[in-house]
């Protein structure tokens, strides 16, 4: 963002008062607070609006395609390290059903991805995106699979760099508003235009060097195309690892427009591609296609994406307060644990998995697992003391009693003496509570 | 398009680390390692040198206690057998060095005596030449003793000991000092306890090459952004010249075999075997993208996976 002094200069300097402050000086300052929108004041020249507007931009392009209500979003990053605040647009994976594979088998693949989510620590993860690529198979096929992949609302990416078949598979999933994948050197002015007709954002891809894949992304950008992906050239993990960092880092450190989009990586199926997804997703890429996801690939890759875009300020966490699990009344046993998203999620799968009805009974610790709250000071007699009594646990269950976590036995003596509940020690890991619960229940 | 690649360059470098000795220098070791020695980012070789590559340490546990179910039918029958698993680290999955957990120590476990535990050392020690690391079982007065014996019998060897914490390193840093090993320094995913962790070993006499940091890797799933920005931030304070953090990082990643994620059987995640492998290869390949230098593993066809990767990325292309 420019500062105050910078807008100033470019604003009409009339101070007559419309945008509502006294000052053009006044209004520059809030301006570069991002507390108004330029669009305040009617004087402003077009050419100021385009030199703020550029110079305002966030390093790295925001950048949306598929369905209006749940588009994949891809970009708008600030930093290299997530420690610095956080990473914001979680990497998109996704499928590609090739034509050389045939219709129906591109189908069926497009819907097994679509199937492909599950829920961990409260969270959807799921195969994101589907691709249609077009390569040895029939051009009919390709057009057909668009259409399909159109009906699945999930974001879509047409891959061809032929101009005049992109152009017609757009066409047949236009509501979809896909990713066209790709404008190389060899085809630039002919998809350029494809791109800018129909509004869809655009790989650039192909290019030897870093330069010239700049140069692309400008020439694209000059030609009126304002959604730009890029896809640096590289087949190592080295490479990748490399070119992901240069782009992003050129982006924010040195605001080089050029560079300023999300990044691709088209992968194939080998052992030697799931890493490489995996780095993707540790290093700046905002798309990863792949030939396959299986699931037992594709549940350890989503899980890694989860933690390294979670923000590190802000532990994934649930609510405080009194959890049913199952339907439990007055002679069903209360355990306690802690309101970590991960302690949570695990606590309450391990229970369910005994089928006997239970009160879970959820601490704030500001999504602290078990012990490090304790170890912190966020887990003590006196917040769970004063938890059993808001939530009214003694009304709920009649037992007088509560299960801990077995890692915690040191807080049984106070807690007792606090609730005057008898306080049951239970198994160090939740995966140990359905043998206990049973021999509870009995 | 005129553009100019964007390169750090910063004021420290991590120190090399030399792991186990040979004839030459003492030890009965078939070759020693070297870690760290990287003056950059890991793997940014646009900008930095990256001397040596990360290293696969190969984890032998003196009891199948700690060894999931899953892990102990697909790995083999020997896992009861640590001589004849560490056999194995070194033959068949070519392991850089070993890790020997003397776990069973533990009184409140199997309370084994540290004559049975030291003993197993130096069955393991004669059957292997890969240079060893060797862990206590975290009783702090057991390990007293257990790592004074193993010090003595792996004189000269130049073993790295573990695993120095806060409020219980004097014993196991004297230990490391007396017969010329190297220690390695725990602390909890926190960079200022690392930090301290590494002044109080300096402070009490240890020499900063033989001090190793493991700031705990969290697994996949279970925290793995805690330790991979904290890895990062490490990295990042020894380059920016920060001399007590300049040593080696080693990430334990065989703590992904006690992720509930890889032990549930579900068919909707997959096969079991396969979704642990790539658990724990994908918690290595977090530390060393972090800028760990060496990882613990555990399953060969993880290591087998990893390796793969390593290659690449340090080869062309
Ligand atoms: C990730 C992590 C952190 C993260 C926080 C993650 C979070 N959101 O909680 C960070 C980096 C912030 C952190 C900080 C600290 N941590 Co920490 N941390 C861990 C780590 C690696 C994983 C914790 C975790 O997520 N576990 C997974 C969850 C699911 O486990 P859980 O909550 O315990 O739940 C299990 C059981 O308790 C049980 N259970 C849970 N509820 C219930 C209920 C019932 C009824 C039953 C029967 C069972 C049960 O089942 C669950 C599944 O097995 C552990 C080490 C480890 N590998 O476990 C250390 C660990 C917990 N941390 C520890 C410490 C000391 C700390 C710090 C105090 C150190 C420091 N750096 O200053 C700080 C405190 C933070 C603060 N000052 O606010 C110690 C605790 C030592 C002790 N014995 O007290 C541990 C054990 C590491 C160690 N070996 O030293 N930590
Ligand atoms: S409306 Fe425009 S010209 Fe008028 S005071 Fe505000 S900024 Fe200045």
């Amino acid at each position: 963002m420019p500062t105050a002094m910078e807008i100033y200069k470019l604003l009409p300097r009339k101070n007559c008062g419309e945008c509502k402050f006294p000052t053009c000086l006044a209004f520059a300052m809030q301006l570069a607070n991002q507390k108004v929108a330029l669009e305040a004041c009617p004087y402003v020249t077009p050419e100021a609006k385009a030199i703020l507007e550029e110079s305002g931009a966030p390093p790295v392009k925001l950048v949306t395609f598929g369905w209006s209500g749940s588009p994949a979003k891809i970009g708008d990053e600030t930093q290299l390290f997530r420690h610095d605040k956080t990473f914001y647009h979680p990497t998109v994976l996704g499928v590609i059903a090739d034509d050389s594979e045939g219709l129906e088998k591109m189908k069926a693949k497009m819907q097994d991805a679509k199937a492909t989510y599950y829920e961990r620590v409260g969270q959807i993860i799921r195969v994101d995106s589907v691709a249609v690529r077009h390569s040895k198979g029939s051009p009919e096929d390709f057009i057909e699979g668009a259409k399909y992949a159109s009906t699945l609302i999930v974001p879509v990416v047409l891959m061809t760099e032929d101009p005049k078949l992109m152009s017609e598979a757009a066409g047949a999933c236009a509501q979809a508003r896909p990713l066209l994948y790709r404008a190389t050197q060899e085809n630039f002015d002919a998809m350029v235009q494809v791109a800018k007709a129909s509004g869809f954002p655009l790989v650039v891809g192909g290019a030897d060097d870093m330069g010239k894949l700049a140069e692309l992304a400008d020439k694209a950008k000059k030609a009126g195309v304002s959604d730009i992906v890029l896809e640096p050239k590289g087949s190592s993990a080295g490479r990748m690892l490399e070119q992901m960092t240069i782009i992003r880092r050129a982006a924010i450190k040195k605001k080089f427009r050029p560079l300023g989009y999300p990044t691709i990586a088209v992968l194939g199926s080998s052992k030697e591609d799931k890493m490489k997804a995996a780095l993707g997703v540790m290093k700046y890429c905002s798309v990863v296609l792949m030939d396959q996801m299986p699931p037992e690939f594709v549940y350890p890759l989503m899980t890694l994406r989860q933690n390294i875009f979670t923000d590190p300020q802000v532990p994934i966490q649930v609510k405080a307060g009194l959890y049913s699990v199952g339907e439990p009344g007055p002679k069903s046993p209360v355990l306690l644990t802690t309101n970590f998203s991960l302690t949570y999620f695990t606590v309450r799968a391990d229970i369910e998995k005994s089928k006997i009805p239970v009160w879970l009974l959820v601490v704030n610790t500001d999504g602290q697992s078990v012990m490090t709250a304790f170890a912190a000071g966020k887990l003590t007699p006196e917040s769970v003391a004063a938890l059993i009594e808001s939530e009214k646990v003694k009304e709920k269950s009649t037992r007088n009693e509560i299960v801990i976590p077995g890692m915690i036995t040191r807080m049984s003596g106070k807690l007792n003496e606090l609730t005057d509940m008898k306080v049951v020690v239970g198994p160090r890991e939740s995966s140990g509570l359905p043998k206990m619960l049973k021999s509870i229940a009995a | 398009m005129d553009f100019d690649v964007p390169k750090e360059r910063f004021a420290g470098k991590i120190r090399e680390v030399v792991i186990g000795a040979t004839k030459e220098k003492g030890g009965t070791r078939g070759s020693s390692i070297v870690v760290g020695g990287s003056d950059g980012f890991p793997f940014h070789r646009f900008e930095s040198q990256m001397p040596h590559m990360p290293v696969v340490v190969m984890d032998v546990v003196d009891t199948p206690r700690l060894v999931p179910e899953t892990l102990l039918g697909s790995m083999g029958s020997f896992v009861k057998e640590p001589v004849e698993w560490a056999k194995k680290c070194e033959n068949e999955w070519k392991a850089d060095a070993l890790l020997l957990r003397l776990a069973s120590a533990n009184p409140e476990e199997e309370n084994r005596s540290v004559e049975e535990c030291e003993s197993l050392f130096k069955e393991v020690l004669k059957s292997v030449s890969l240079p060893m690391l060797v862990y206590g079982c975290g009783s702090e007065e057991k390990d007293a003793k257990l790592m004074e014996a193993v010090s003595n019998a792996g004189k000269g060897e130049r073993l790295f000991l573990g695993l120095a914490e806060e409020k219980a390193f004097k014993s196991l840093a004297a230990a490391s000092m007396a017969n010329g090993h190297g220690i390695v320094a725990f602390s909890n995913l926190d960079i200022n306890l690392a930090k301290q962790m590494n002044i109080l070993l300096l402070d009490f006499g240890v020499k900063p090459e033989n001090i190793i940091i493991d700031p705990l890797m969290a697994a996949l799933g279970m925290g793995l952004e805690y330790s991979y920005s904290v890895v990062e931030r490490l990295r990042q304070g020894a380059l920016s010249g920060d001399p007590v953090l300049q040593m080696p990082i080693i990430c334990d990643s065989s703590c992904a075999w006690n992720v509930p994620d890889i032990l549930e059987e579900d068919p909707k995640k997959g096969d079991i075997l396969q979704r642990g492998i790539l658990w724990e290869a994908i918690t290595a390949y977090g530390a060393i993208v972090a800028g760990a230098d060496l990882v613990i593993m555990r399953h060969p066809d993880a290591v087998a996976l990893f390796r793969q990767t390593l290659n690449e990325l340090t080869g062309g292309g």
